[in-house]
């Protein structure tokens, strides 16, 4: 079987691509699950609420790509604290398959209400005129929106690492996450910094759903089939470590990519293919520590 | 117990009327078949304490076995059954072999992650139709004589079909396999240090869900004559998760209300919207119709924060007002 060097690089990338969806996702349900005990089903709704305030702002009141990019996460952000006050508050105590039942639910009421207004067709979004285009590297063509954000989601990874193994917000964190109690007897006030925690991790979903919307089709959906690749990407990594989340998520879009190309019928399964060997061989995930 | 024998007595000669009171014989069938779904994952989530977000597979994905069996290959409705059973058990088992090996909530996560795969297997699979699903799936005759073509007849057949697993699960709860279960749930590092070998207990009750489970797949493709991609995505496994929740977590009667409660919600929501809107005047009532998911997940969110005993547990915890033992073990939140 032959490929072409240029096919299966621009696969790679597109793998990449979607490896950085899946790093800043995992990533976010990861701290969320940390502080919280909470697996939040409706992280690839807020994905798409990203996406579609995006196309919303764009459209209505032509503000451009460059603001909303930190503008959505933030409305998102902001929304995500809302539903901790509101919501999320009141389940804390009860078993965790609450925390997914109660999230798995919003999801639905956001999916639903965004469809009732947009249908379930894509919207056309356009690419920022200063991304639109490609470098021709010789050997490949690289668009550079791709490129845009492949570098945009490295950051924002690395960054939220050193945030959080490297800082003193993120030695409260992840004492937090050790022994809440401990360390709110230490004067530090945890549920504000859950409040926070789960606005970030949110915020994190609404950046990425920015990010992807010129690449994936912006549609009320697109977070529904993406949420559940991540859990399988979560399920691989385990929940233990940031920089396993990241590694795992651009690991697995690279792997979904090559699979693309060598046996197209597939790469919709690879990744849940993975997922079972990883459970057969290593259960705890790949960075998880075994309890 | 006695109280609760005469009720289901009474709801089974319900059913037997319900034809001649002007239910749609099709309409009751499908609940019939929901009731028998929800049944088998409560024997799972109530029961054992394990949240399967996986079940969809076991239902779609017998449907589909079935419907093929029967269709293609010619067998009778009963042969088609079995087969349908088999595979929920089959698909079962190596889901329940692989989710064990994790707790909670990852345990969620794998079954969603599994199940997931057998949709995308279903979509690009060549014997499912892909798109399009498994059409004109012939009802045929049971065991050759029993002319099935009548929805008089289905009917009849399916109602005992369904009483009869339903009689089943009931068995297995009282069972003193049900009661380890019971125990495992309570208390899953007690049940380990009695020596009960908790990993085997629960993949049996998985297999067992997942088994009868495909039994209502396979019943449902024979009712209604083909098998969809609907039954395998994953919103059906959110929406038995509702009809548990809803009608109450670990309680016998509860799915049955439940099923009947969300797929009464799914079917003639349309028509409430357009009564809501000739009332209030608000013509966005008018799609309510098309927007099924922000009623569920309205009602998943209210369940989840202030109803978690669901419809037949309140109802329980009020008949039982005092007694508290029984009220105590009906109770779903833990």
């Amino acid at each position: 079987m032959s490929v072409s060097l240029p096919a299966l690089l621009s696969q790679l990338l597109l793998g990449l691509v979607n490896g950085s969806f899946y790093a800043m996702l995992s990533l976010g349900l990861a701290v969320i699950f940390g502080l919280l005990n909470v697996i939040n089903f409706a992280h690839g709704a807020l994905f798409m609420m990203g996406a579609v305030l995006t196309w919303m702002a764009m459209n209505y009141f032509e503000v451009n790509y460059w603001v909303m990019l930190v503008v959505a996460p933030v409305i998102v952000g902001l929304f995500g604290v809302l539903i901790e006050r509101l919501l999320l508050r009141w389940i804390y105590k009860l078993d965790h398959l609450y925390g997914l039942l109660l999230t798995l639910g919003l999801t639905l009421l956001i999916e639903g209400l965004f469809r009732s207004v947009y249908g379930v067709s894509g919207l056309a979004y356009d690419t920022p005129d200063a991304l639109s285009g490609a470098f021709n590297l010789g050997f490949m063509i690289l668009p550079k929106y791709r490129a845009w954000v492949v570098v945009a989601s490295l950051v924002v990874c690395v960054a939220t690492w050193f945030l959080i193994e490297k800082t003193r917000i993120g030695a409260y964190l992840r004492a937090g996450t050790e022994n809440p109690r401990l360390v709110e007897a230490f004067g530090v006030n945890v549920p504000l910094m859950i409040t926070l925690t789960y606005g970030f991790g949110v915020a994190l979903a609404a950046f990425a759903g920015v990010l992807a919307a010129p690449v994936i089709q912006v549609s009320p959906l697109m977070g529904q089939n993406l949420i559940i690749v991540v859990f399988a990407v979560v399920v691989i990594g385990g929940m233990g470590s940031i920089m396993g989340a990241i590694l795992t998520g651009l690991g697995l879009g690279v792997v979904e990519g090559l699979t693309k190309v060598f046996y197209p019928e597939a790469s919709s399964t690879v990744v849940f293919v993975i997922m079972v060997i990883v459970l057969l061989i290593r259960p705890a995930g790949l960075f998880g520590k075994e309890k | 117990m006695n109280k609760s024998i005469l009720g289901y007595g009474l709801l089974f000669l319900a059913l037997l009327a319900a034809p001649f009171m002007g239910a749609y014989p099709v309409f009751m069938m499908k609940l019939l078949c929901f009731a028998l779904f929800a049944s088998a994952f409560n024997l799972l989530l109530g029961y054992t304490g394990l949240l399967s977000f996986g079940h969809a597979a076991f239902l779609g994905g017998s449907a589909y076995v079935a419907g093929h069996a029967m269709k293609v290959w010619g067998v009778t409705p009963e042969l088609g059954l079995i087969l349908g059973t088999a595979t929920g058990a089959l698909l079962g088992w190596v889901f329940g072999l692989l989710a064990i090996r994790r707790q909670g909530i990852y345990f969620a996560m794998i079954t969603l992650a599994l199940a997931q795969m057998v949709f995308f297997i279903a979509l690009q699979a060549k014997f499912t139709g892909g798109e399009d699903g498994l059409q004109a799936v012939p009802r045929g005759k049971l065991f050759g004589v029993l002319d099935l073509s009548s929805d008089l007849t289905m009917y009849y057949v399916a109602l005992l079909i369904v009483a009869a697993a339903f009689a089943l699960i009931v068995r297995t709860i009282h069972s003193p396999f049900g009661q380890v279960l019971k125990g495992i749930k309570e208390n899953e590092p007690r049940a380990l240090s009695l020596g009960y070998d908790v990993s085997r207990f629960k993949l049996l009750a998985f297999v067992i869900s997942a088994a009868l489970s495909g039994l209502a797949g396979s019943l449902k493709t024979l009712v209604l004559g083909f098998a969809t991609l609907t039954d395998v995505h994953w919103s059906s496994s959110g929406s038995v998760i509702l009809m548990t929740l809803l009608g109450g977590l670990g309680t016998l009667s509860g799915p049955l209300v439940g099923a009947a409660v969300v797929v009464a919600l799914e079917n003639k929501i349309g028509e409430l919207g357009n009564l809501l809107a000739g009332l209030t005047r608000v013509e966005w009532f008018n799609t309510l119709g098309e927007s099924v998911t922000i009623v569920t997940g309205l009602i998943f969110v209210v369940c989840v924060l202030a109803f978690r005993r669901g419809i037949m547990g309140e109802v329980i915890a009020l008949f039982t007002r005092g007694g508290g033992k029984r009220a105590g073990a009906a109770g779903g939140g833990h």
